[in-house]
């Protein structure tokens, strides 16, 4: 039996769970001395003066740099341009690692002290006397653009970043023209702070005799970090600069950016030629880490009298924070506006965004990234419309669904879905979920005095950014492919290396099923490399549900030419024609006949070429190849939550949660269940329990695990996670993506089920996260 | 986290001489549980650390007469699982099964707690509730004179809790609305009848942790839930924060006191 599809335990878990993972704190350098940066405590104030001379006399203390010392160093780059309406490109203002003008939010940077140790650098930055002008503030979309508003930059009128559409607005307004029922709503998505388990880190070092700078750091994408780093800002040659990210403690977006906090240790480890190292505490943590979600929006849809939907107009504004994070512009535009037409077949779609600088930590990328922000807002619509129409919720889904025999499928918005089965898995989610025996369930619920709702989302989303000729078109910087090189050893063992990388997803287990599968070997002969920019060739990391789909891709692209090598080496070897040679189940075979030749021989024979042909094949055996994408990758499904309210506390229990995705072909179904219980999991969070809080003032309320709420495992139930595979029609693993599933699909679930509970009380609506005093006041004000 | 001086004496005397040489300046250390996230941000910075971890004798749960006296060391997963607690006051043994979470029940402790007087600390609602007898290595403290203010107490500078005497009571129960991120009370009432009648004390909703008359009266009158379920208290002088505002906590303190009246009744 091959190896995929077979739920192999993780090869990295061993080394996890004992306690000898290599995080980048753990890397100690020769002499290396500790950085410590002095963080604002205001959200927005001019810079009159910084004193550093108190510091500088501090025991231990190596130096003290401020934005001044860093001129001529280039700004933190911004990876993707969005236009506007008109075609004129957005507005990117100034990045600078060191601020030396204004901070802009709490925990900008202003300086950096190194010492010795890690106390006396922390001990000395306290010294550090900055002289602030506190201004006024903008700490919501709201304040930003109202009238009369702080400006954020001084070089960005009215602090909006860019105003953007996608599809036509003329078929959608003819839509609402002649449309017999219109349902609108206003919906906000909030704000979550990311809180990877392993806070942020880095560590540089510079070596004189080989002009090599080398930077360890918890990234999602150490390559990109070296184009940006290098190319962009400190003007190191990339053959000069080398970026390992080891093992990384989960990112879920917030480690794949370029950071000020590398950088200015980098450029400082290069300036002293000591090794400097920088290790994050969970209060930067929760000030400085790219926040996720925060975008307010108008949703209106146009439907005729049966409830099929004629045209969505969506008219949303976000939160771009203080400065533009890596990716932060793609996020409520190519991220999320393409999602609009869901699993719908919706004929006219127009999306306006409108996104905002205000004085809070920048806002970027988060599992799932623009989708749970459009797919929430699509399915709470979806619900509304029920509701108002008084058609079942199920039906009107039923009823607007893309049919299996419609894919292709082009949407209004861009996207052209190449496969998928909305409706099996539709059905599968409602059979396992027992829909038809809910109301029996509320019943029994309210003689407890509880409150018992169901509700779903029939989600699709968008994964593997692609092709990479459509990103540039669209304003990425980079390109969108991967890489994968194979490495067959001469006994026949094989290292793989991948662009991709992995921190937390399990890419050690499930990629080496997927060569070992390819070349009939043992899951335990495969190893699989990621994370050093040295050993690696150009690849983009891990982020968007990518690395299966597309590195994946790329690895068995490099694998089929490993294998196309064998067969002339085994042609020679066993004396045949090459086009009569056939490869399965680890053996090279004459066609029709015993003649074969293990993978292992044929390894050995390309090491070792006594015999071999060696005027048409060069010795050894090790390929590598880059995939770009043909298309995204559109894993959908079905979520269903249930849950009880307690309606004298506001307290919400989640009963059940039923989960049918389609993620296309897998490989290793343990390690696609871990993914999607992580991702609902952060998908419940988002609903019920995160909610990142700034007051006018751009202060953080929500600094801390005393008042933020993480999901715990006693706020979630067993989950039932079910499947229903369609394998994507465009690249050579099946794959479409597993990473993001969860918290795109289940968000809507979980407050389209509140909705339903509260429903009998009055409650129409309620804002994310549904938390016990907001459930209350719901109450209150619905019953007056 | 600032340097210290770290004591590690072998008596309550020594501990009290050492904490006298520090001027005001040291602070005891039993279970860290709130002192070492203090340190750490650095809240405070005491010239000196005292450990309690040497001293005998301050980690005996007994039964004296109509009281369970638990000594100060004792940690909270040790008072939840006490034969002697469990049997006399059971609501005490639950309140401290369900403080904080399994490492801090294993090293917090009752003494620490109650020095330290946190307003959304459980224990205060039980030593107040129950008309409790905090023990120092000088005096006895009655609770009604204990919890003065915000993390305040008549402690002197150089006083260690040694003990806490809690009146068996004939019915109590303890009903506790935490904050879902970080597990303290927003709301905790603990209910009490004992043979000085009933007391119904609050934590987490106010500055410290307080007493409700009107309630104490009217369960006295009749000890059911109903009897108190349209007596509201005053959100004037209640907590108010991202999580929970003053309204609602003022709510939720006669929701968890009915809850609490009801499981006191079984």
């Amino acid at each position: 039996m091959g190896a995929i599809g077979q739920p192999i335990k993780r090869k990295e878990d061993h080394r996890f769970l004992t306690g000898r993972g290599r995080y980048t704190d753990d890397i100690v350098r020769p002499n290396q001395a500790y950085a410590h940066f002095v963080r604002s405590p205001y959200a927005h104030a001019k810079i009159n003066a910084i004193d550093t001379a108190d510091a500088a006399e501090a025991e231990g203390v190596i130096a003290i740099y401020t934005g001044k010392d860093l001129e001529g160093i280039g700004g933190i780059p911004c990876g993707w341009q969005i236009h506007n309406k008109d075609g004129s490109p957005m507005a990117e203002p100034a990045h600078p690692a060191l601020v030396s003008d204004k901070v802009r939010y709490v925990g900008d940077m202003v300086a950096i002290v190194v010492a010795e140790t890690k106390v006396q650098a922390k001990a000395a930055a306290q010294l550090v006397a900055v002289d602030y002008d506190p201004i006024d503030a903008v700490g919501s979309i709201g304040a930003a653009i109202a009238e009369g508003a702080a400006q954020v930059h001084d070089d960005v009128a009215n602090n909006r970043c860019f105003d953007w559409h996608l599809g036509e607005k003329d078929p959608v307004d003819a839509a609402f023209a002649k449309a017999d029922h219109v349902v609108e709503m206003d919906v906000v998505n909030n704000r979550l702070i990311p809180n990877a388990m392993e806070p942020r880190a880095a560590i540089a070092e510079y070596d004189v005799s080989s002009d090599m700078t080398t930077l360890w750091t918890t990234s999602q994408n150490p390559h990109l970090i070296r184009l940006l780093l290098g190319a962009f800002v400190l003007s190191i040659p990339e053959h000069k600069l080398r970026v390992i990210a080891p093992d990384v403690g989960g990112g879920f977006g917030s480690k794949i950016y370029l950071y000020a906090e590398e950088t200015v240790v980098t450029w400082a480890a290069r300036k002293l030629g000591r090794a400097v190292k920088w290790t994050a505490d969970r209060t930067e943590a929760f000030q400085a880490d790219a926040h996720g979600r925060d975008q307010v929006g108008h949703a209106r849809l146009a439907l005729d009298k049966d409830g099929k939907f004629l045209g969505l107009h969506i008219k949303n504004k976000a939160n771009m924070g203080a400065y533009l994070s890596t990716f932060a512009p793609a996020v409520p535009t190519y991220l999320h506006g393409t999602l609009f037409a869901g699993v719908y077949t919706t004929p006219a779609i127009y999306v306006e965004v409108e996104a905002v600088f205000t004085n809070t930590a920048p806002v970027d990328a988060y599992r799932g990234a623009g989708r749970p922000e459009a797919t929430y807002q699509l399915e709470r619509l979806v619900d509304k419309a029920a509701d108002q129409l008084g058609i079942d919720r199920i039906e009107i889904r039923r009823k607007n669904m893309i049919q299996k025999d419609q894919f292709p499928y082009q949407t209004p918005v861009a996207l052209e879905y190449d496969t998928g089965d909305f409706v099996a898995c539709l059905d599968l989610a409602l059979k396992e979920a027992d829909w038809a025996g809910f109301e029996a369930r509320r019943a029994e619920a309210k003689s407890r005095g509880k409150l018992r709702g169901i509700g779903c989302s029939t989600y699709l989303e968008a994964c593997g950014i692609a092709p990479s000729a459509l990103a540039g078109a669209l304003g990425a910087r980079a390109g969108l492919y991967e890489s994968g090189s194979i490495r067959v050893h001469p006994t026949g063992s094989v290292t793989v290396f991948t662009g991709t990388h992995s921190h937390g997803q399990g890419h050690e287990t499930a990629f080496a099923q997927l060569v070992a599968d390819h070349f009939g070997v043992d899951v335990d002969a495969v190893d699989i490399q990621h994370g050093d920019s040295a050993q690696t060739a150009f690849g983009m990391g891990t982020y968007g549900s990518r690395s299966l789909a597309v590195g994946g891709s790329a690895i068995v692209q490099a694998a089929d030419k490993v294998i196309a090598k064998g067969k002339k080496i085994a042609a020679h070897l066993l004396e045949a024609s090459e086009a009569d040679i056939e490869f399965a189940d680890g053996k090279f075979t004459v066609k029709g006949t015993d003649r074969e030749k293990t993978f292992g021989e044929i390894a050995l024979a390309a090491y070792v070429p006594h015999n071999y042909p060696i005027e048409e094949v060069e010795p050894g055996l090790e390929e590598t190849a880059f995939y770009d994408p043909k298309n995204f990758t559109f894993p959908g499904g079905c979520h269903i939550c249930e849950l009880e309210v307690d309606p004298e506390t506001g307290t919400i229990e989640v009963c059940n949660i039923v989960v049918t995705d389609d993620v296309g072909r897998i490989i290793n179904p343990m390690i696609v269940e871990g993914q999607i219980h992580g991702g609902v999991a952060q998908g419940i969070g988002q609903a019920l329990l995160e909610g990142c809080v700034y007051d006018e003032d751009g202060q953080l309320l929500t600094g801390s695990y005393m008042n933020y709420t993480m999901p715990r495992a006693a706020d979630l139930p067993m989950m039932k996670v079910g499947n229903h595979v369609t394998h994507c029609t465009h690249n050579p693993v099946g794959a479409k993506g597993v990473g993001e599933v969860g918290s795109i699909g289940v968000t809507p679930a979980v407050i389209n089920a509140v909705v339903d509970a509260l429903k009998p009380v009055g409650v129409k609506d309620i804002e994310m996260p549904a938390t016990p005093q907001r459930v209350w006041q719901a109450i209150q004000s619905a019953q007056g | 986290m600032q340097n210290f001086e770290f004591h590690r004496p072998k008596t309550v005397e020594e501990a009290v001489a050492a904490l006298k040489k520090t001027d005001g300046d040291g602070k005891l250390l039993a279970g860290g549980q709130s002192l070492i996230p203090v340190l750490k941000h650095e809240l405070a910075m005491p010239s000196a650390l005292i450990s309690l971890a040497d001293i005998g004798g301050l980690d005996q749960i007994a039964a004296e007469g109509d009281a369970v006296v638990i000594g100060a060391k004792c940690t909270h997963a040790e008072v939840a699982a006490s034969d002697v607690v469990q049997g006399a006051i059971p609501a005490l043994a639950k309140l401290a099964s369900h403080i904080g979470d399994p490492q801090v029940r294993h090293r917090g402790t009752l003494g620490g707690s109650v020095a330290h007087a946190d307003p959304a600390a459980d224990y205060p609602a039980a030593v107040l509730a129950l008309g409790a007898t905090i023990k120092t290595d000088r005096r006895e403290i009655k609770a009604d004179d204990f919890f003065t203010g915000f993390f305040e107490t008549p402690l002197e500078d150089d006083e260690i809790v040694t003990g806490v005497s809690f009146p068996k009571a004939e019915k109590s129960a303890y009903a506790k609305f935490a904050s879902p991120a970080s597990k303290y009370a927003i709301v905790g009432v603990f209910v009490a009848k004992t043979s000085g009648g009933v007391r119904v004390a609050v934590t987490g909703a106010g500055p410290k942790v307080f007493r409700v008359t009107e309630m104490e009266t009217a369960l006295d009158a009749n000890f059911s839930s109903d009897a108190i379920k349209d007596i509201k208290v005053s959100a004037d002088d209640l907590n108010g924060d991202v999580e929970a505002n003053a309204e609602y906590r003022a709510h939720l303190v006669t929701v968890m006191a009915r809850r609490a009246v009801d499981a006191a009744n079984g």
